[in-house]
């Protein structure tokens, strides 16, 4: 049966070209608007690390004054700490694993003499770095927390930048100058780009790579300064300079705290709580202790990362996809009121309504098929283009998945049926035989 | 014309009618609001920066590699090489970069005692040549003076005061309602400075439309010894790639112990900068493009079908004398009415989406211009695209009353 009505529908579709044109380009268009618009949205708002997201936390304390305007976060609570926060933070051992880090960039000289130096993205931070955030190695490994401690000459490289510099060959132990320090290779990382970048969603949150990591307190020793954001209200403490920046109050490190159960969470909330009323108490803050633990899909929402821009046209492509289905009903209820001579034939000579009915709706499942074919079409189109409008940020993640094809074309048929309901009732109320008197 | 019959056959076609009035107010609610995303984007990467002439300046932004020490002595040897070069107006230095995103964020305030005062400003650290370099405008006061350049190590320096600062007119009129500012000494924390200059615009880059600090600047005069630093550069008219190249063979001939990343002239860093906001503005006028087009040929399909349908009605109308005039304003007519009734819809749509986009970011209120613009828009499509099936049902001939049945 399912043949014969096939067989139908084609022969009906052929019978009114343009309409049928007309109702696949509407299906088609509509598909193809809003499954760019999702594919860019699922990119933005996907979970960077979802074994761990509900692990990992950043503290926050109010540095500042509830009364300042200074920190521009929703609860204007700062997002990144200060230099006397984040070492008191890192002597303390609640959390499992801790990392402070700031972005920095270094120059290196290639080990051929033969190059100019280069200048790279880098990262100052703790060992504790690559465990916390499961980063995958593909030579060697992190530096130890002893070797945090001692302030080593040590740095690890990502896979891009050790093909730059060696070659891809492992240089686990072969020497590398920064700046003008010498510095040991200790662990060259394997392919590793969390999107977005959750553990710094400065500028260039979604493309920003870090190439090089080296520890934070030898960036320190070295008085490599940040290159991201520092605010700053006023200057306490003594000293000049570098000195006087990691005694000031000027917030621009970022923390983490990796706190495997409820019971450590609750633990290090505590603790953040009592380190502020003890810092109230020392009269560095003059108001009662404000702080808070995120994890990282609260963290992410808290940081409004999802662009609103990308989340307002998404809704537009989706208003897009309503207006094409409400323009797939009426050409549909167009086409088939066209067809009640055939319909009250079909049904005079003993077709029952439910073939009607199953008629009708294989019709709008070849045109949801095909629309949805049409859509894929244009997504794939329309990401294209997106990436070359788009932030350079966004664009790296805006990959159509295989099984975003079964949700385009299940999506489509479904949007086509469902449009084909009413206008499939209609024309089962043709009475049969009734258009065969007019003729 | 007789609005009875065109609303008669209006409710024997009730779900067509409707199904045109909702996408009509669709459209509506979603173009209303687009138009005015599109131009606000369109306005937010236009957004004046207060340099003079942004394809003419450039920035060349420079890592020293190694000590610290000297590198007052070496800032300073560097700028003297770069104003000497024979394409160059200008050149400053400092940490902060314009169009860039990087830079120190700090409270300034005229009354240090009270709570909640001031304005948080972006800081730009730079030497006495930053107005001429730039292009900055001085508006009231007067620029620093070559001694009172401080030498600054990284943003830690424990200065009690910077002695002078110049201030944007936005900043003034928010320290001061009068915008009476000259004169004054002004807080940032501990530090104080007394305000010596107003400069007419100095926006380093708006992350939003609506943002309430990007106005807000100040320079002070710290000429600054730090690794990272920025040179900016003021070309002479048409020689900006020339000088581009001469800067930066000049400065490795002075020194290879530095990496320069980037030469990059502010047109082209403005361009990156707001590559986000243009972005928007294309992707909702192609989208609203698309709505538009996907409604009118709606509207085509429908009143298309509803001419083939009456074909005879119309031909015993036109039997009876009617003009093929009288049946094209007839078709105009109804599309006119179910336009109008999708419109008084989408009006009230559109304002609750205006709503919804209030609620969840700092957004603009919906401007009535937007919601007419919008309204004339959608009628004048359902007009242009109902006239080709009108013209069809014009062009029925009265004969065809006769032909059947």
């Amino acid at each position: 049966m399912f043949g014969y009505y096939f067989n139908l529908a084609l022969r009906s579709l052929q019978r009114n070209i343009v309409l049928t044109a007309l109702m696949i380009a509407a299906i088609g268009i509509g598909i193809g608007a809003s499954m760019t618009m999702l594919t860019i949205f699922r990119a933005a708002s996907g979970d960077p690390i979802p074994q761990k997201s509900a692990q990992l936390f950043v503290p926050q304390i109010d540095n500042f004054d509830p009364e300042s305007k200074i920190a521009q976060s929703d609860d204007l609570l700062p997002v990144i700490v200060t230099y006397l926060d984040a070492t008191e933070w890192m002597r303390s051992h609640i959390a499992v694993r801790q990392a402070a880090m700031y972005p920095i960039t270094v120059s290196i000289n290639p080990p051929d003499p033969a190059r100019n130096p280069i200048q790279v993205d880098a990262r100052a931070t703790s060992g504790d770095f690559f465990p916390m955030f499961d980063v995958p190695f593909k030579f060697g490994g992190p530096w130890s927390r002893a070797e945090d401690a001692s302030h080593a000459s040590v740095v690890v490289l990502t896979r891009a930048l050790n093909d730059l510099l060696f070659g891809g060959a492992n240089s686990v132990g072969r020497n590398l100058t920064v700046g003008d320090k010498t510095y040991r290779v200790m662990g060259v990382l394997d392919e590793w780009q969390p999107t977005p970048r959750f553990y710094d969603l400065g500028r260039g949150s979604y493309s920003g790579q870090d190439q090089l990591f080296l520890p934070f307190t030898r960036a320190i020793d070295e008085q490599m300064p940040t290159v991201a954001g520092l605010n700053c209200e006023q200057r306490t403490g003594p000293g000049t300079g570098w000195d006087g920046l990691l005694h000031s109050n000027c917030v621009w490190i970022r923390f983490w705290v990796e706190l495997p159960t409820a019971r450590d969470a609750a633990n290090y909330q505590t603790f953040l709580h009592n380190y502020a009323a003890e810092q109230q108490q020392r009269g560095r803050f003059h108001w009662p202790p404000r702080v808070a633990l995120r994890n990282v899909t609260q963290w992410l929402s808290y940081n409004h990362v999802v662009p609103t821009a990308v989340e307002t046209l998404t809704s537009v492509s989706f208003a897009l996809l309503l207006v094409c289905i409400l323009n797939a009903i009426g050409l549909m209820l167009a086409k088939f009121m066209a067809s009640t001579g055939v319909i009250s034939v079909r049904r005079a000579l003993g077709a029952s309504r439910p073939a009607i009915f199953a008629q009708f709706m294989v019709e709008a499942g070849v045109i949801g098929l095909v629309g949805g074919l049409v859509g894929l079409g244009l997504t794939q189109l329309g990401l294209m283009s997106c990436r070359a409008v788009l932030q350079k940020d966004l664009s790296v993640l805006m990959q159509l998945h295989s099984n975003d094809v079964l949700v385009a074309l299940a999506v489509s048929l479904a949007a086509t049926l469902l449009a084909a309901l009413y206008p499939t009732w209609r024309a089962l109320q043709v009475q049969p035989a009734s258009q065969l008197k007019t003729q | 014309m007789e609005l009875g019959p065109i609303l008669s056959s209006l409710r024997r076609n009730k779900v067509g009618a409707t199904l045109i009035a909702l996408q009509i107010a669709l459209t509506l609610a979603v173009l209303c609001n687009a138009l005015f995303i599109v131009e606000q984007q369109t306005a937010l990467s236009r957004a004046p920066t207060g340099i003079a002439d942004e394809s003419n300046t450039f920035l060349i932004s420079n890592q020293w590699i190694g000590g610290t020490a000297d590198l007052a002595a070496r800032v300073q040897t560097d700028l003297a090489s770069l104003r000497a070069l024979p394409q160059a107006v200008d050149v400053t230095v400092s940490p902060g970069q314009p169009l860039g995103g990087r830079g120190m964020g700090m409270n300034v305030t005229l009354h240090p005692g009270k709570k909640r005062s001031g304005a948080l400003t972006t800081v730009f650290p730079v030497d006495d040549h930053a107005l001429n370099a730039l292009g900055l405008r001085l508006i009231s006061g007067r620029n620093f003076r070559p001694e009172e350049i401080l030498t600054a190590h990284g943003f830690g320096d424990n200065y009690s005061s910077w002695g002078s600062m110049i201030v944007t007119r936005e900043l003034a009129r928010k320290l001061d309602p009068g915008g009476n500012v000259l004169g004054r000494t002004a807080s940032l924390g501990r530090i104080t400075a007394i305000i010596i200059g107003v400069v007419d615009q100095l926006a380093p880059g708006r992350v939003a439309a609506n943002s309430a600090t990007a106005e807000n600047s100040i320079l002070v005069p710290l000429l600054w010894a730090d690794s990272n630093i920025f040179y900016l550069v003021r070309a002479k008219p048409g020689q900006v790639a020339a000088a581009m190249v001469a800067a930066r063979d000049g400065l490795y001939k002075i020194s290879r112990q530095r990496t320069i990343v980037s030469t990059q002239t502010f047109a082209d860093a403005r361009l990156d900068f707001y590559r986000g906001a243009r972005g928007v503005a294309l992707l909702m006028s192609i989208i609203c493009a698309i709505l538009l087009g996907v409604t009118a040929f709606g509207i085509i399909g429908l009143t298309s079908y509803w001419v083939s349908q009456r074909r005879r009605q119309i031909g015993i109308r036109r039997a009876l004398g009617a003009t093929a005039g009288s049946i094209l304003r007839y078709f105009q007519m109804e599309n006119l009415l179910i336009a109008g009734a999708g419109c008084v819809l989408g009006i009230l749509l559109g304002l609750a989406a205006n709503l919804w986009i209030l609620q969840r970011i700092a957004s603009a209120r919906l401007p009535l211009a937007y919601l007419i613009a919008g309204t004339i828009i959608v009628l004048l499509l359902g007009q242009i695209a109902v006239l080709w099936p009108a013209l069809r049902a014009a062009a029925v001939p009265p004969a065809i009353a006769a032909r059947s049945s």
